[in-house]
């Protein structure tokens, strides 16, 4: 086979792809019922899943020698759109997240959580560990560009994300316990600046309603006091599919998008969430396993980063329905009702499913 | 290949092994991570409903409060004087809850028998059906009419789930008289709701569509209000626990006159056209109409498709607000403009005159130009020439100014550019000049262009906004606070060119246009008979065929041409003289020379207006 073709034929990794199909087909049903039994809304999200899907089986045969050599575009690319985004974005809710190129509205930040730990893995690559202080600074550049471009539009659950992948690419390829260590502390005592000075009015004023959500029960604190009612009187069977009261009388908003693992939990239970959790769970260890036997560090840095992303995602829905974490407007990831970032999460999985066939020393 | 890139790969190897052993204890340290996070989690929902689970469980039995939103009364909008121009008005809307029916379209079949249902009616129900949770109502039918409350207070048993609902509808009693100033208010459009701000929104039917209801929306929309109501285990409302009470919206006071308005549209007669009358040393706008209207009414409660195609497709195009958006030729009525800048420019002296022998040729060329009347006027001074709108003066002037200067001047009067009031949507017309022909023609500036500019001909545009805006600083002489409907919004522009014009400037201008009307050989003489005041106007024409640069205002009354193909008449006015108290700009869409109907039109105006002066 030559080095330069583009596809390298092999059957996609079984485990990932039956994990998958049985996480949309749970979204699905649960869908239906968080939509208030929309038959239109679950087969809208039921076309997504088939297109991403198809998107991803088909990324799932590149080499990832191409992925490398690609890296620098795409992250030029996603660069050139967020300015693009910042300068004639469309405006909805209030922040500017859109690109509205006619036929479809696209949000170049998703595209950014792909393309930089795509740059830092390629760039990164042909460092041994422990990271040098050089590659380090540099790594942090882009990171930082890419942080301030997404927080402008404002977005902070979107940079919280594209931040973190970096930040893995950077602890997986090596970086230094000692910085880690001391980067954890300064950060630690850095948030009270940021806190006052960076954070927009209605950033603060979701902490502060995570911190006390009875103080505003009508306004911002109603989501995380209605999502918790719902998680708890699910108990441990739940209410049953369809008969979840806070879902179905609309006393959970957001319930088929941000919210819709409340209405997992109300009407599935604790044995709902807890199969939930469970397929994540094999998402993310198949996917550090596939990272495990990668071929190259390139293929390492960037199955194992791209897996840790997908389980930040996991993290920050998950505790923020369930009163651990700020509300900050990130979907469940596969579950939750839209196509952005179905698109985003399964081109990842292409990408990793791509690393797990890329294997030159082993006849198979 | 394969083999050097294989090479290139052993070569690494021995590194590649070492970063990858360094690689597998960071990612079992990083799942080792990610598994006490999952054992967090787990315990988090463990906690939850588990543990709290009867906590939980019986705050949801006992959620049974929800909150409903109460839409805002829409603020009223008033003339000066405080006439209502549009208000709220009870009325029934019909409402169906599909889960408390059988068949929905069965349903709407039946309810059709009682009570006439258009296809607008049924789309929506059925758009809103999709949107709609099944136990929260969705309107069928607004404004119902006394009879088809009667009917169906009379069928009601027949319809469970089906409810006759109070609310508060818009009304326009001025109707098609305020048609394009007020716009109207309509149903919110999926594309407006997500535009809008969905709390502000929610329990609002109404949004402004266009004109003055569209520009205004936010303050006329109010802060909606809250009542949290119990429901039974089915959602339903069982009773009101408490309620804050919406904000009413900001009623709007207008500077329109609702009685100007009206005699400025009863003046336009038959005709296509519009009128826009405004308020000397302001920028109060007294009277904005354009003709052909419509009835704004229908929009209110869902206008039917088949009306709203009708209005479309008229020849007349009702729904096209000509006042700000059509575009026309200033014609003759730019010559005081072309005057005053010629004298300020110091390119014309006072006392010039100019022999009109019915031509004008730039030296050199071929070309002539003519004037309106065959064989000329004869030697005219300036007052002569604004009077008789002698071509050949302004020719002359023109020329010698060049498109420089003219575009200098003339701006600052406001042509060329939107003049901001308070309105959704205005256009800019179009003033030429070397800069913009550059750059949309890509090429040169033609003296021959710059003479037809000054009797306000070639590519020159104006809306009948911008003409009464600049009539309005004539009959001011200076500059003026942005042109507004909405009374109280004077905001005084820095002094600028308009303020180093010589009074003696003006006053020979003022003379010229008086004689338009008051003198012997005035062009619009016609309506200056009997005048119990004395007014300063100007007429114009607009060609609407062909750019017959050389056709006269008199040869453009073209009688027994198709009405089509008529010039459209224009003419500006102001007065009393002595101390003015309306300016007013009419077009009347071929309406042939500016004097025969666009006058009389001004005339109507300005005597209504002055009669009820104290």
């Amino acid at each position: 086979m030559s080095p330069l073709a583009l596809f390298r034929w092999h059957r996609p990794d079984w485990l990932l792809l039956a994990t998958l199909l049985a996480l949309f087909g749970f979204g699905l049903a649960v869908l239906y019922s968080a939509s208030g039994h929309n038959m239109e809304v679950v087969l809208k999200q039921a076309v997504r899943m088939v297109v991403g899907l198809t998107a991803m089986l088909v990324l799932s045969q590149l080499r990832p020698i191409h992925l490398y050599n690609w890296a620098p575009w795409l992250f030029a690319i996603s660069v050139a759109l967020l300015l693009a985004v910042l300068l004639m974005g469309t405006v909805s809710k209030g922040a500017n997240r859109w690109l509205d190129l006619g036929f479809f509205r696209f949000q170049p930040s998703e595209l950014m959580k792909l393309a930089l730990p795509l740059m830092l893995a390629r760039a990164l690559a042909q460092r041994p560990p422990p990271l040098a202080w050089r590659d380090l600074l540099q790594a942090l550049a882009w990171m930082g560009l890419a942080a301030v471009l997404i927080i402008k539009q404002p977005d902070l659950g979107t940079a919280i994300l594209v931040v973190a992948s970096g930040l893995y690419v950077l602890y997986l390829a090596g970086l230094r316990r000692r910085v880690i260590f001391t980067s954890l502390a300064l950060a630690l005592a850095a948030m009270p600046v940021v806190w006052r000075f960076i954070m927009h009015d209605y950033q603060r004023d979701r902490v502060l309603t995570f911190l006390n959500p009875e103080s505003d029960p009508l306004g911002r604190g109603w989501n995380i006091i209605q999502s918790k009612i719902a998680i708890g009187s699910g108990g441990l069977l739940g209410k049953g599919w369809g008969q979840g009261t806070q879902s179905q009388l609309e006393f959970l908003p957001e319930r088929h998008t941000d919210f819709i693992l409340a209405v997992i939990a109300e009407e599935f239970g604790l044995l709902g969430v807890s199969l939930l959790l469970f397929l994540y769970a094999v998402l993310i260890y198949r996917g550090m396993m596939i990272a495990m036997e990668a071929s190259t560090p390139f293929n390492r840095l960037l199955a194992g980063s791209l897996t840790l992303t997908f389980f930040t995602y996991v993290l920050v829905n998950v505790g923020m329905v369930s009163g651990l974490l700020p509300v900050v407007g990130v979907p469940l990831p596969l579950i939750s009702y839209g196509g952005t970032s179905m698109v985003t999460l399964l081109t990842a999985f292409g990408m990793i499913m791509a690393v797990a066939g890329d294997k030159p020393f082993l006849h198979r | 290949m394969q083999a050097r890139f294989d090479t290139g790969r052993r070569k690494r190897l021995g590194q590649n092994q070492l970063s990858g052993r360094y690689f597998r204890r960071r990612a079992w340290v990083a799942l080792l991570g990610v598994s006490l996070i999952f054992a967090g989690l787990f315990a988090r929902f463990y906690y939850l409903q588990v543990v709290q689970y009867s906590r939980y469980s019986s705050q949801s039995e006992a959620n049974r409060v929800r909150i409903r939103p109460i839409a805002p009364n829409r603020g009223l909008i008033f003339d000066r004087n405080g006439v209502l121009l549009a208000r709220n008005v009870p009325a029934y809307r019909l409402e169906v809850i599909p889960e408390q029916v059988g068949h929905l379209d069965n349903l709407l079949d039946a309810l059709a028998e009682v009570i006439p249902l258009s296809e607008t009616d049924r789309n929506r129900v059925q758009r809103l059906r999709r949107l709609r949770r099944s136990f929260q109502p969705i309107p069928v039918k607004l404004r119902l009419s006394e009879e088809d409350l009667a009917r169906f207070a009379v069928n009601r048993y027949r319809f469970p789930g089906v409810e006759a609902v109070p609310y508060l509808s818009r009304d326009y009693p001025m109707g098609e008289t305020m048609a394009h100033v007020l716009g109207y208010v309509g149903h919110i459009s999926e594309r407006e709701l997500a535009r809008l701000d969905e709390k502000r929104y929610r329990g609002t039917n109404l949004v402004g569509k266009t004109g003055l209801e569209a520009y205004y929306e936010d303050a006329l929309h109010g802060e909606p209000g809250f009542e949290e109501v119990e429901t039974n285990a089915q959602g339903r409302v069982l009773r009101v626990l408490r309620r804050e009470l919406p904000k009413p919206g900001k009623d709007l006071h207008l500077t329109l006159d609702a009685g100007l308005q009206q005699a400025a549209y009863e003046a336009l007669g038959q005709h296509r056209g519009a009128v826009v009358a405004m308020k000397p040393e302001s920028g109060e706008v007294l009277a904005l109409v354009s003709k052909p209207s419509f009835d704004p009414n229908p929009f209110v409660t869902g206008i039917l498709h088949r009306d709203y195609q009708a209005l479309l497709n008229q020849p007349g195009r009702p729904l096209f607000n000509r006042a700000l958006l059509g575009g026309y030729e200033p014609g003759s009525t730019i010559k005081p403009f072309m005057a005053l800048a010629g004298l300020a420019s110091g390119v014309l002296s006072a006392d010039e005159t100019w022999y009109s022998d019915g031509t004008f040729q730039i030296p050199g060329r071929k070309r002539i130009y003519r004037d309106w009347k065959k064989g000329g006027h004869g030697r005219v001074d300036l007052v002569q020439a604004l009077a008789q709108s002698v071509n050949g003066f302004f020719y002359n002037l023109a020329l010698r100014m060049g498109i420089d200067r003219i575009h200098d001047w003339l701006a600052p009067f406001g042509f060329g550019q939107v003049t901001g009031i308070d309105m959704p949507r205005e256009k800019p017309g179009l003033l030429p000049s070397r800069a913009w022909k550059r750059a949309v023609h890509n090429s040169a500036w033609f003296d021959g262009e710059t003479v037809i500019v000054g009797i306000g001909q070639g590519p020159f545009v104006v809306t009948p906004m911008q003409l009464a805006w600049a009539v309005n600083k004539l009959a001011s002489r200076k500059d003026l606070p942005r042109p507004h409907l909405k009374k109280g919004t004077e905001a005084w522009p820095k002094p600028g060119r308009l303020e180093r014009i010589p009074e003696a400037a003006w006053e020979q201008v003022q003379k010229g246009m008086v004689a338009v009307v008051h003198g012997a050989r005035g062009s619009a003489r016609s309506i200056g008979h009997g005048l119990p005041f004395s007014m300063a106007g100007k007429t114009g024409t607009a060609q609407v065929f062909g750019h017959k640069e050389d056709a006269t205002d008199e040869e453009r009354k073209v009688e027994g041409l198709a009405e089509h193909l008529k010039h459209h008449a224009l003419f500006i006015a102001y007065a009393p003289v002595e101390q003015p108290q309306i300016a007013v700009a009419v077009v009347v869409e071929h309406g042939g020379g500016g004097s025969r109907v666009a006058a009389p039109v001004a005339r109507d105006v300005i005597r209504y207006w002055l009669e009820r002066q104290p």
